[in-house]
């Protein structure tokens, strides 16, 4: 009943071709825009902002980054930390050293620096696929942030590759408290998302696809598949990238390269085996879950502590997040491949009908 | 030149470890064509269930080997049944995500398996009676270094790869493992338990990954750095093909000799460090060149 089309009609192209056909969908974007723009910031506190919502945002834009690669063309990429290191590195840089480009700019610069480095490191996509293809990300994985450390010209001389985010200044006005950020953040999430959703279901998205599904007989029917895989890389390091800046700028404020390091990677992974692989939604829930995940168990653990009185030895928090990432993670690929994006979907198709049988 | 060749030997019987992991990965994807990137975590759990039998319960190391061993059959046959077996049929991608949840799960037994018995996580020594010092006479009539407990550890290796090559050819189970290997339809038509089949190589790559972490504890102590290791065994897969046993010896040994080289003879120019990324460079490199590696079979794709 609630998610019913009948009776909506479209009449021109423009209605057919537009990016949410459902007047349910167009309304729910809507209202959720309305929540995270006006209504979070007016019930969230600094804990929230800056714990929570700000990490979420960004994990949520690399997330997608990786969803763009893995789900879409099919490419398994173990260095999406390490674009995004590039990203934020780049941003400090363009920051520092051209003096008056708007905040804004280097970002997007930021982005396009790692893109061009996640292209270069797609090239073996060319040659190899699968696990091989997993092997070759991981070169990028060590490799970057050894070069960002090494070289000092990349952290302006600092001790061990640190780079500290310059204040963020809009025309002028400063985004410093943790709702600002936020709203700046998601901002630059919510535009990129959208620009995601057109692209996949543009003739690049599509061919993506096709190369995923199968390459070889992508390339049969006509599709290029050095265009599209390298696409694929650049498009999903730009992401990336741009992920790293507000990571860096939104979210830490003082980054070590090495902290965007290989686990950082698996966590990005995750976010999209248990989201949703193939679904922008899913690159959201799945970040959803696994930022909330840990904060969960914390607290879990920490009743089940003074419940049993158990003298729990410090640490174990982080070892049962371990098991529990690697439980969940073998349980949504045998349950549900699709992941939370796909229950989503289930519960639209119910929505559909209730409460009425047909 | 004396110095080329005394890093040349060290990076060989280094590359000999990073074989005795490799060999763990080789035997699954042969059998099951899973690349199973939990290998890693399974040698970091063999080597600290070995450590804490042989220090809580004061089990002489035959009993502890015994035990950790039949930890590990367990620990493979649970793997193939709960993990592999619903995945069957699923794409190698979806299996090898599988297995990198798989070790994420390991890691986490693992460590709190450490922090019950010990209540931290710092490293526990593994002693095998191998001193890390340099061979006597070597020094005294080449005058090199070449470290007691490396070649302890390439004789250990030797011997595994000869007894899993006699099992793989003799015996009536490597035989059929072969045929697994070869082609699973055919050999499930001629009668071959597949089921069994792969329990038992889950179990043989158990008992690889307890060897390989005696030895790498033995050398670095029990610590979460030892999945680590399995990291690099990836690059030596790459290099010597993921199917053939032999290219996981002469993997290792070209990536532990190379490693080992351009630290010394090229890490100056660079700041150094470049241990930590040069296998997957050069592995990225050769696979641009060799995609299937030295002794892999070459794949033909049809639409």
């Amino acid at each position: 009943m609630f998610y019913r089309e009948a009776g909506q009609f479209r009449t021109s192209y423009a209605a057919d071709q537009q990016l949410f056909a459902i007047r349910q969908d167009r309304l729910a974007v809507l209202a959720l825009l309305a929540v995270a723009f006006v209504g979070v910031p007016l019930a969230a506190n600094d804990y929230w902002f800056t714990a929570i919502l700000i990490p979420f945002l960004v994990f949520s834009l690399a997330a997608l980054g990786l969803n763009i690669l893995t789900g879409y063309a099919g490419q398994l990429s173990l260095g999406s930390a390490a674009f995004m290191a590039v990203g934020a590195v780049a941003a400090y840089n363009l920051e520092l050293r051209v003096p008056g480009l708007p905040l804004l700019a280097s970002f997007i610069l930021a982005g396009v620096c790692a893109a061009l480095v996640g292209a270069a490191f797609g090239l073996p996509s060319l040659r190899i696929k699968g696990f091989y293809l997993a092997v070759a990300t991981l070169a990028a994985q060590f490799f970057i942030p050894w070069l960002l450390v090494k070289v000092g010209w990349f952290s302006n001389y600092s001790s061990s590759g640190v780079i500290t985010a310059q204040p963020m200044e809009i025309l002028g006005y400063v985004f410093d408290t943790p709702a600002e950020k936020y709203l700046l953040v998601l901002t630059v999430v919510a535009l990129l998302a959208l620009a995601a959703k057109n692209m996949v279901r543009s003739a690049v998205g599509r061919a993506w696809m096709a190369v995923r599904d199968m390459d070889v007989a992508a390339e049969v029917i006509g599709i290029r598949i050095v265009r599209t895989k390298l696409t694929a890389f650049a498009v999903s390091s730009f992401y990336c990238g741009v992920a790293g800046a507000l990571y860096a700028y939104a979210y830490v404020g003082t980054v070590q390269p090495e902290d965007l390091n290989l686990d950082l990677s698996f966590r990005i992974l995750f976010m999209v085996i248990i989201g949703g692989v193939g679904s922008i939604l899913g690159s959201f829930l799945g970040a959803a879950f696994i930022t909330l995940l840990p904060i969960f168990l914390e607290v879990l653990l920490t009743f089940l502590e003074h419940r049993f009185n158990l003298n729990l030895a410090p640490g174990t928090t982080s070892m049962v997040q371990l098991l529990a990432f690697g439980a969940l993670i073998v349980f949504f690929l045998i349950v549900e491949p699709l992941g939370l994006a796909r229950l989503w979907q289930i519960a639209k198709e119910k929505l559909r009908l209730w409460p009425f049988p047909h | 030149m004396q110095f080329f060749f005394e890093v040349l030997i060290g990076g060989l019987l280094a590359g000999v470890m990073y074989s005795l992991v490799a060999l763990g990965f080789v035997l699954i994807f042969k059998a099951s064509g899973v690349f199973n990137f939990a290998q890693g975590a399974m040698v970091f759990f063999a080597a600290l269930v070995f450590v804490t039998l042989q220090e809580k319960l004061a089990a002489p190391f035959w009993l502890a080997f015994a035990l950790t061993l039949v930890v590990m059959v367990l620990v493979g046959i649970l793997t193939e049944r709960v993990v592999l077996r619903p995945l069957v049929n699923q794409p190698q991608i979806s299996l090898f995500m599988a297995t990198i949840g798989l070790a994420f799960f390991v890691e986490g037994a693992a460590q709190l398996v450490q922090l019950w018995a010990f209540r931290d996580i710092s490293p526990r020594p593994l002693a095998l009676g191998f001193q890390d010092a340099p061979i006597d006479w070597l020094l005294a009539r080449f005058n090199m270094l070449v470290s007691r407990f490396d070649a302890f550890a390439a004789l250990v290796a030797g011997a595994l790869v000869a007894a899993l090559a006699l099992f793989f050819n003799k015996t009536r189970v490597g035989r059929a493992l072969r045929a697994v290997a070869d082609d699973h339809q055919a050999a499930l038509s001629v009668g071959i338990p597949l089921k069994y089949i792969w329990a038992i190589v889950w179990s043989v790559a158990g008992f690889v990954a307890l060897v390989a972490g005696l030895m790498w504890g033995a050398r670095s102590g029990v610590q979460f750095a030892l999945t680590l290791v399995a990291l690099k065994a990836l690059p030596v897969l790459i290099l010597g093909g993921f199917e053939s046993i032999a290219g996981a010896i002469v993997g290792g040994l070209i990536i532990g000799a190379a490693e080992k080289l351009a630290e010394v003879y090229l890490g100056p120019y660079v700041g150094g460090g470049i241990e930590g990324w040069f296998a997957y460079v050069l592995a990225l490199l050769f696979l641009l060149v060799r995609p299937e590696g030295l002794f892999g079979e070459k794949h033909i794709d049809r639409v």
